[in-house]
């Protein structure tokens, strides 16, 4: 039951994709729209992860970071096709994820939290000092993304490219949250003990999905910074990471389409806030606070229920 | 629960929608002045006075009945010092705003983010940049204001040079201004006789570089230090600097040329030497100095409607103004081609940095004549030609 309205919301997102470009009237909304898709693609995996194995994670956009300059090192560096850089880059990450995963999800609440949190910033320390290798706080490009003599050039591709993307992201979470795999962390999410004691081996599924999480943000961050003409190490550090750990949140958890939400809707309030000038942080913030407080199951699934509640 | 996925769904469309609905203005006669400036951020310090500068002197032309008979609009984005964000304004501006010129780009990271979209769309840029690399080699829309770093760095060795320093060492941010200050100044050293002994770096958020710095002090025969960077970091040096007792020269970049820089290094400042553009100093300057009265003006105006004291900064951001309007003026027009023309053809403009005359090679057009060294002496920078 749950499958087939998952796959009718993954068709009506599929149909948006594929008319939203006719609102589109120029590149700079095609640019906005791409980097909605990019956050998504990072919050529909982490949301996996908060939001139903309801582990925190303060350090993924070390992750997205990696993933980046593995594509921007093997690229310009080394001369490697982008997509194979994209294959290693999500692999490196997927080993670090495994090998981390054990000792840190062990701790549980604020150590789980401040433990990530850590990896996130060695990540981007080491981003930013290894300067010979990553160029430094002044960044690395990554050059073109292009795969059997085809190059990505325009926004409208990226569009299209991200937007497909997103899709197959979107698809994969559905199915892993649906499989048992799912029930299992729902189990986890709800009482890790109950799991335990039904005999759900509760740490597998903490590790599993802490490491698909850590591809997904992989991934996106390997597109991303073939996207930018230059990646920075900003874009790993401590902020991007509650950037994204807030997208989820706000959105609303455990609802992947709540999580795609969260991140277009905060990737593209501050380019609307801008009419407002000095007062744009002012209401981003009022936005946010008035959400989280009237809110607190986030967007998606406050309005859903009051939608169904009224029409009931 | 079936309703209410689809309903999920749509209103995640409905979120989709929110930025496909605001359209493109209509164009108008007015010149359309499109600029994105670090107003908030590490780079504030140079962002938000530059933001005062254009407002307040767009505000006046207006009032004045526009240039060329047309009316000026002016739009800021503010892209809090991050390079990615600053490529997306300028990308806004250029595809959405429709802008027929740019004015902006606080620092050097924020500049080069967007100069391949200008190259590509033909958009005039006149960037605030630091940095040389901003205009060398020259691209054909791209020009700035600012000094670059490697006639600071000439003017400092040439200053060295007249007080017998050849054995220098160097403490450098590692990014940005104070890597592109290093390297040029690693280029140009050799012409004034000068020797590099030691070469440190740090990165633009370390909060002590007390380690270099004793490096520094420990190598022998060290005639004075010259340090690259700006906004809080200059500071830190300057601090430590005083606290390991070290008694050698201080020389800095044109990037502390300002009062805030005093502000944070407090006594620490003092003794300081560095490179700076006239307006710094505007009211120790001999009458006779061409810049004099540009410089008196345009502090009087800045001081008297900001209640705040003037940088160098928000002079760049005057001097590019001057210079896109006078090219407006010049061609009667704003046909981006046109304009472009102009601006490359500016010649003897007078401005808070010095005399301009642009060429086809030459997209900035300052001299070295256009710089004084100051020293920090009881808060205050003063003039020490």
């Amino acid at each position: 039951m749950f499958r087939n309205e998952r796959m009718i919301g993954l068709a009506v997102l599929a149909v948006i994709i594929a008319i939203l470009p006719q609102f589109l009237p120029n590149n700079y909304y095609y640019d906005v729209a791409i980097q909605a898709g990019f956050n998504a693609i990072v919050c529909v995996g982490l949301n996996l992860l908060i939001g139903y194995a309801g582990q925190i994670s303060l350090g993924h956009a070390g992750f997205f970071g990696l993933g980046a300059y593995a594509s921007a090192i093997l690229c310009t560096r080394y001369g490697w096709p982008p997509i194979l850089a994209l294959l290693a880059g999500a692999l490196v990450v997927g080993v670090l994820a495994f090998v981390l995963a054990r000792p840190i999800l062990k701790l549980k609440g604020h150590y789980l939290a401040m433990a990530t949190l850590g990896i996130g910033i060695i990540i981007s320390i080491v981003l930013n000092t290894e300067a010979q290798i990553t160029g430094g706080p002044d960044g690395i490009s990554a050059g073109p993304f292009s795969i059997g003599g085809y190059t990505i050039k325009t926004e409208q591709t990226w569009y299209w490219v991200v937007g497909g993307t997103l899709l197959v992201a979107i698809w994969l979470a559905n199915n892993l949250v649906d499989s048992p795999v799912g029930r299992a962390l729902r189990a986890v999410n709800g009482s890790e003990v109950g799991a335990e004691v039904v005999g759900v081996d509760t740490a597998r599924y903490k590790v599993l999905v802490f490491v698909v999480s850590a591809v997904f943000a992989s991934v996106a961050g390997s597109l991303f910074a073939h996207y930018l003409p230059q990646i920075t190490p900003a874009k790993a550090d401590f902020f991007k990471s509650i950037e994204f750990v807030t997208m989820v949140v706000f959105g609303g958890m455990a609802s992947t389409f709540g999580s795609l939400v969260g991140a277009v809707f905060l990737s593209a309030l501050p380019q609307v806030l801008t009419v407002f000038e000095d007062y744009e942080a002012m209401i981003l913030g009022a936005i946010m606070m008035g959400t989280m407080i009237f809110m607190p199951r986030g967007l998606v699934p406050t309005l859903g229920s009051l939608l169904v509640r009224r029409r009931g | 629960m079936r309703g209410k996925t689809l309903l999920t769904a749509l209103a995640a469309g409905a979120a989709l929608g929110v930025f496909g609905l605001a359209g493109p203005a209509p164009a108008a006669e007015t010149i359309k002045l499109g600029s994105y400036l670090s107003v908030t951020g590490p780079a504030s310090f140079l962002g938000a006075p530059e933001k005062k500068v254009l407002e307040h002197y767009v505000e006046q032309f207006n009032k004045a009945g526009g240039v060329a008979g047309r009316k000026i609009e002016l739009i800021i984005y503010d892209d809090g010092g991050a390079p990615d964000k600053a490529t997306s304004f300028a990308k806004r501006l250029i595809e959405n705003d429709k802008v027929d010129l740019i004015v902006g780009g606080s620092t050097t990271a924020t500049t080069m983010a967007a100069v391949p979209l200008v190259e590509a769309a033909g958009v005039p840029f006149l960037n605030l940049a630091g940095a040389v690399i901003a205009v060398e080699p020259a691209k054909k829309w791209v020009f700035k204001t600012p000094h670059t770093d490697r006639m600071a760095a000439e003017k400092v060795f040439a200053d060295m040079k007249k007080r017998g320093i050849t054995r220098i060492a160097m403490i450098s941010e590692n990014a940005g201004f104070g890597k592109s200050g290093h390297d040029q100044s690693l280029l140009v050293m050799a012409n004034y006789g000068i020797q590099l002994v030691a070469d440190e770096t740090y990165a633009p958020r370390d909060p002590d570089v007390t380690a270099q710095l004793t490096k520094i002090k420990n190598t022998a025969g060290v005639q004075a230090v010259f340090n690259w960077s700006f906004g809080q970091s200059p500071a830190i040096v300057a601090k430590n600097y005083r606290q390991l007792g070290i008694t050698l020269p201080l020389y800095m970049s044109h990037g502390v040329s300002s009062k805030e820089f005093i502000t944070l290094a407090g006594a620490a400042a003092e003794g300081i030497r560095l490179p700076a553009a006239g307006i710094v100093v505007a009211d120790q300057l001999p009458a006779t100095d061409i810049q004099k009265n540009v410089a008196m003006d345009f502090k009087k105006t800045y001081e008297g409607k900001y209640k705040e004291e003037v940088s160098s900064f928000g002079g760049h951001a005057y001097d590019a103004l001057m210079i896109a309007l006078a090219a407006i003026q010049r061609a009667n027009s704003i046909d981006k081609g046109k304009v472009r023309d102009e601006i490359e053809k500016t010649k003897g403009y007078v401005g808070t940095g010095g005399t301009v005359n642009m060429s086809p090679t030459d997209h900035m057009g300052l001299d070295l004549t256009s710089f004084h060294m100051v020293d920090v002496k009881n808060g205050n920078f003063v003039l020490n030609n």
